[in-house]
């Protein structure tokens, strides 16, 4: 066990080393390789390709990197936490909300505060879940995912609705609203310094505090009576996981829209690769999330240049086939273990 | 000590109530099953001596403690309890399952010790499961998994263990092999509570049995002074004839004709 996880992690980081190099010399003006290794070192200092480098791509992966990470995490999480393969960080309506959150700012003309958008679509995730939280709660703890899945559903057709309509009204003002496209697809083009820092903070702090729930995780998935024979308080144990992956997704919607499909896929691939032990799955998850989305934004700033895809659209373009491909190799391999 | 005394509790969900009034008491050590039809409330008692239910009147008690007193964490180094059915939602090994037992044990940073893996090990070879231990729970026949559940609860190393209907969905040779091993763990170190359909097999394999009857005890006592015929159609509605075989009764049905 202790050799599987060590070797399991290593490879997932060599990739995750793989995927950065690749992503630093791809783009609209190709860097080789040994010319990116000339400058780290300091044996070259052509001054474009350091501007390039440590402004634009270097920042700009990492956040990919980060966004992906903390998506593939919060992804993992949530199946567990809702015993359901098919549960993604964006179950409970944090998508909708932080659209509705960053429309909302670009429609109040708060756009030219610093930080506002980001902030809003940050809030708007948070209040989207809250809500739903407090809307899904039943009597019985077992019926609360169904509730919340439920609540999470309505809530996120609601918050769409406002997010047209305040498409529909100030568009037609003559108010630009193109900026919101970037929080429904998804982009990775506003990377910054600042927010690589905050959101590394964030999936740091809150990823270490996941990990230490693995067991609690694991002891979940043959439901909530035996979790709670095991000392488990399955509510209490929801609550927290839920509180720190609102955290951490709303923290990587904020900087990068609502990117899709890597939370679902991510997990759900691993799982199969490494076994559903949370201890292996969480950190794995992480890692796996963060190759994907290096990879997917690589392909997203080169496959039109000087054009740039939104790289929602990569992950589903890529990651929809992939996954289906999956499900039907191993549909045909065996009787499908995990229940879908 | 581990025994469990039942003071006057009512048990219900929501305004409904399933139990009333019910007082008992079960010893150290002893096998203990609850008899009834379906819907008697068997299933709802056990909930309740998990500490898994808050009665609406009355106390339950764990040795001299109230139940409502002791931590659910604290509670499961004690009391051990088994769904009457159990899923994984994901493709867990037998040993991953069976290291959950240890969870009640530990603090979220801690790794399993080397005690802890040496108390694994003893619950997988308790139970028979120890050849299949690395191999996915939701790959292994109904009787198989249903001793990993067990393996599962002995990990957690209680002194009583609770068990919701241990025989159900298995055949005939399970249910004997189950019943057994949960005899043989029992053997002076185990309090075992238990709910069975099988009136024969409680009397095999039980010291004790409450029979219950729409949310009432009816009668409590050695299989011998409760499953008598005429308790047996009180409760059950059925004309049953005890007949002695080898030493021991057994209760049947005989067809309407005979």
């Amino acid at each position: 066990m202790r050799h599987r996880t060590t070797i399991c992690l290593s490879i997932l980081v060599l990739l995750l080393l793989g995927a950065l190099g690749v992503g630093l010399s791809l783009g609209a003006v190709p860097i080789g390789l040994d010319e990116i290794v000339a400058l780290i070192f300091g044996r070259s200092g052509d001054p474009t390709q350091m501007l390039i480098l440590g402004q634009v791509r270097l920042p700009r992966l990492l956040l990919a990197a980060l966004v992906g990470g903390a998506l593939g995490l919060c992804g993992a999480v949530m199946q567990g936490l809702f015993r359901n393969p098919l549960a993604d960080p964006y179950l409970l309506g944090i998508a909708g909300g932080a659209t509705a959150g960053a429309a909302l700012t670009i429609a109040l003309r708060w756009e030219i505060y610093w930080g506002a958008v980001p902030l809003g679509a940050f809030l708007g995730g948070l209040f989207a879940v809250t809500l739903v939280y407090r809307l899904g709660q039943t009597r019985w703890a077992k019926l609360d995912n169904y509730a919340l899945i439920l609540a999470g559903v309505a809530l996120a057709a609601l918050f769409s609705a406002v997010t047209s309509f305040l498409l529909y009204y100030y568009g037609g003002a003559g108010q630009d609203l193109r900026r919101l496209i970037f929080w429904i697809l998804g982009g990775l083009g506003g990377a910054q310094w600042l927010y690589v820092g905050l959101l590394a903070l964030v999936l740091f702090a809150v990823g270490a505090l996941l990990v230490l729930f693995s067991r609690e995780l694991n002891a979940l998935s043959l439901g909530e009576e035996m979790a709670a024979h095991l000392g488990i308080q399955p509510r209490r144990l929801r609550r927290a996981l839920l509180t720190a992956v609102t955290l951490l997704t709303a923290s990587a919607v904020a900087v990068a829209g609502t990117i899709g499909f890597v939370g679902l896929v991510v997990p759900h691939i691993l799982r199969l690769i490494v076994g559903p032990d949370h201890r292996l799955l969480l950190p794995a998850s992480a890692l796996g999330g963060a190759v994907l989305l290096t990879l997917c934004d690589t392909v997203a700033r080169s496959f039109l240049p000087p054009t740039e895809l939104p790289v929602g659209i990569i992950t589903a373009l890529l990651g929809a086939p992939f996954f289906l491909w999956l499900l039907h190799w191993r549909a045909a391999r065996r009787a499908p273990g995990v229940s879908l | 000590m581990n025994s469990i005394k039942l003071e006057k509790i009512s048990l219900g969900y929501d305004s409904r109530l399933v139990l009333r009034d019910l007082s008992l008491e079960i010893y150290p050590n002893e096998v203990f099953a609850f008899l009834g039809p379906n819907g008697s409330g068997k299933t709802t008692l056990l909930r309740a001596i998990a500490g898994q239910l808050q009665p609406s009147n009355g106390v339950v008690y764990l040795d001299a403690r109230r139940m409502n007193e002791i931590s659910p964490k604290a509670l499961a180094r004690e009391i051990a309890a088994l769904e009457q059915e159990i899923h994984s939602s994901f493709d867990f090994t037998v040993r991953e399952i069976v290291e959950l037992g240890r969870l009640p044990h530990l603090e979220r940073w801690q790794r399993l010790s080397q005690q802890d893996r040496a108390r694994i090990t003893r619950a997988l070879t308790l139970t028979g499961t120890l050849e299949f231990a690395d191999r996915p729970v939701q790959q292994l026949s109904s009787g198989e998994r249903q001793r990993v559940w067990l393996a599962l609860a002995l990990a957690q190393e209680p002194q009583i263990l609770l068990l919701d209907e241990p025989t159900a969905h298995l055949d005939l040779r399970y249910q004997i092999e189950i019943l057994q091993l949960i005899r043989r763990l029992a053997q002076g170190r185990l309090t075992v509570i238990l709910s069975l359909h099988d009136l024969n097999l409680a009397a095999r394999f039980a010291d004790r049995v409450a029979l219950l009857s729409e949310g009432q005890l009816l009668a409590l006592g050695t299989p011998e002074t409760v499953l008598t015929p005429e308790n047996i159609e009180r409760v059950y509605q059925m004309r049953v004839q005890r007949i002695a075989l080898n030493g021991s009764s057994l209760v049947i049905v005989p067809a309407p004709h005979a």
